[in-house]
């Protein structure tokens, strides 16, 4: 669509030697000779459309047994890889949403308590941050602080590195903070009101109310909401990948990159990879429904 | 904090032209009475006549927009009041029991005088024992309350305001959510409270309960105080039209 060169200062249109993949042009089919290929494409009996939807299906088949790369070898290049992408890559995946959830269940408790101070000043910076950062994509969360957080810090002589998946840490934490503040909210605001009203008549004041008759009847039901919470951390850990920090999904495309980036590798070794997250978070969503079922049930 | 030097003679609570709203809706539009030291009151009347709010504006649980109320010599409608001072010496029952769920009975019983009164816990359990007796509930000082009928769960939330030692107790419709077999047994134990000399003040629609144990029956409609006196001429000679036709659907 563009009229202008893209790059300030040079005039001429773009151009270049290199083969390049030209955008398609679908406003500009006025010439006769454009409609050939629609022509020829009404022209064309049903069954050739059938022929070539089995000659696609075949083809991964006719490429493997004329690659000479069966799958075996692919599993076999897999298991070859296996501890390397297990112990450098998953055990990151884990890691990281470890702390991330550690250090956001912290935070979030504190910001998810300032959200129902009953002082202005407190309150409205707590909901301000927990809106923003529960509708920001982690995405963009986790590029700002792996950019903006220095690589490594110097203290006079001694210099602390920074690995990255510590700030993918806290990248990630900071929307589980957010939404662990939710949680929280939410929880204490779904205990009845009666329950303040018998601590008020009973001169509790309003920290022992809260510390005492509320928050111990909101544990329980926070729980399955923060067990959920880290389910979906957990899997929201190999968006790292795209900013380099080692774990699952990169150190499998590592692999396949060594392995001479064969097709056929990818459904064996990405497939392991959603095999793996789904091993680590089946049980827990299974565990989550459980409890909230049990939970349920008493109020 | 003023207390104006209260005797046992002077009225234990004092209600001076209450004006209370919820918005622009104006529940309370001007009450006036008093209550003695070991009276027991019943304020009776059609549903949001108001008569919920005003015992709630006793304990400050709400607050009033006009006039006075002093429980012994406390200024309750004072931005400065000391509500913790207030609430040790007025003790509260709900319709719907609060009761902490995640407390046994027994625990119920013990928590505030623990922690808001810091007594000894040896103490506190052998009075909250005794109360738990005195609610006739003794071997369910280990139930949960989710464990406990409604009936139940109503005494030990009398047991527990009791726990505070409290001057005055007040009664927010504590039958109303009840079956009517287990009715009975909450009021045979405010009975027994009022017989050992308590002051209570009742929101009920039990008509025979009041009857058989209030010393004087307010009869509230549309926020005000339309009729007021001893059970016996109360129910007997009412002269308000609108009392008469309440009593004629209610009894």
């Amino acid at each position: 669509m563009y009229k202008k060169s893209p790059i300030p200062g040079i005039q001429t249109a773009p151009s270049t030697d290199l083969p390049v993949l030209k955008p398609f042009n679908a406003v500009a089919a006025g010439s006769a000779e454009d409609l050939l290929f629609s022509r020829w494409l009404a022209s064309t009996p049903v069954w050739m459309w059938l022929l070539l939807g089995v000659l696609i299906l075949i083809w991964p088949g006719v490429t493997a047994a004329a690659g000479g790369y069966t799958m075996t070898q692919a599993f076999e290049a897999l298991w070859r890889w296996l501890p390397f992408i297990m112990t450098g890559g998953f055990f990151y995946n884990v890691i990281i949403s470890f702390f991330a959830m550690l250090l956001g269940t912290i935070f979030g408790v504190v910001l998810g308590l300032m959200q129902i101070s009953p002082a202005k000043l407190i309150r409205i910076p707590a909901q301000i941050v927990t809106q923003i950062f529960r509708n920001s994509p982690w995405l963009v969360l986790l590029f700002i602080v792996l950019l903006a957080l220095p690589y490594e810090i110097e203290f006079g002589d001694t210099i602390i590195r920074i690995p990255d998946w510590v700030k993918a840490v806290f990248g990630l934490c900071l929307p589980i903070m957010a939404n662990i503040s939710e949680v929280v909210r939410g929880a204490i605001n779904s205990v009845p009101s009666g329950q303040w009203e018998a601590a008020n008549s009973l001169a509790y004041t309003r920290q022992q109310t809260l510390w005492q008759i509320i928050l111990p009847q909101c544990f329980k039901r926070m729980i399955p909401p923060w067990m959920n919470w880290y389910a979906i951390l957990t899997m929201a850990t190999p968006l790292c990948t795209l900013l380099g920090v080692e774990e699952l999904i990169t150190l499998s495309r590592q692999a396949i990159e060594a392995e001479n980036n064969r097709p056929e590798l990818l459904v064996p070794f990405y497939g392991f990879a959603l095999l793996v997250f789904f091993a680590y978070c089946y049980p827990i969503a299974r565990a989550t429904i459980a409890l909230e079922r049990r939970f349920a049930v008493k109020l | 904090m003023p207390t104006d030097n209260w005797t046992d003679s002077q009225p234990i609570v004092s209600i001076k032209d209450v004006h209370k709203s919820f918005g622009d809706l104006e529940v309370l539009k001007g009450i006036s009475f008093d209550v003695m030291k070991g009276e027991v009151v019943c304020i009776i009347g059609p549903s949001g006549s108001g008569k919920s709010t005003l015992i709630r504006c006793i304990n400050a649980l709400n607050d009033i927009q006009k006039g006075s109320i002093k429980v012994e010599g406390i200024e309750v409608h004072d931005k400065h009041l000391n509500k913790l001072e207030l609430r040790k010496k007025v003790g509260m029952v709900f319709q719907q029991y609060n009761l902490f769920p995640h407390k046994t009975a027994l625990e119920n019983v013990m928590m505030a005088p623990i922690k808001v009164l810091k007594e000894s816990p040896a103490e506190v359990e052998a009075k909250a024992r005794d109360l738990i007796e005195k609610v006739r509930l003794q071997g369910k000082e280990n139930s949960y309350p989710g464990e406990l009928s409604g009936g139940q769960q109503q005494r030990v939330a009398i047991a527990r305001s009791l726990a505070m030692n409290p001057d005055i107790m007040l009664f927010d419709e504590v039958t109303a959510a009840l079956d009517p077999e287990t009715v009975k047994e909450v009021l045979v134990t405010i009975k027994d409270l009022a017989e050992d000399g308590m002051t209570c003040m009742l929101v009920t629609h039990e008509m025979g309960f009041a009857k058989e144990i209030a010393d004087h029956i307010y009869f509230t409609d549309r926020g005000v105080i339309v009729e007021h006196g001893p059970p016996a001429t109360f129910f007997e000679q009412a002269k308000d039209e609108r009392t008469k036709e309440f009593l004629s659907q209610i009894l």
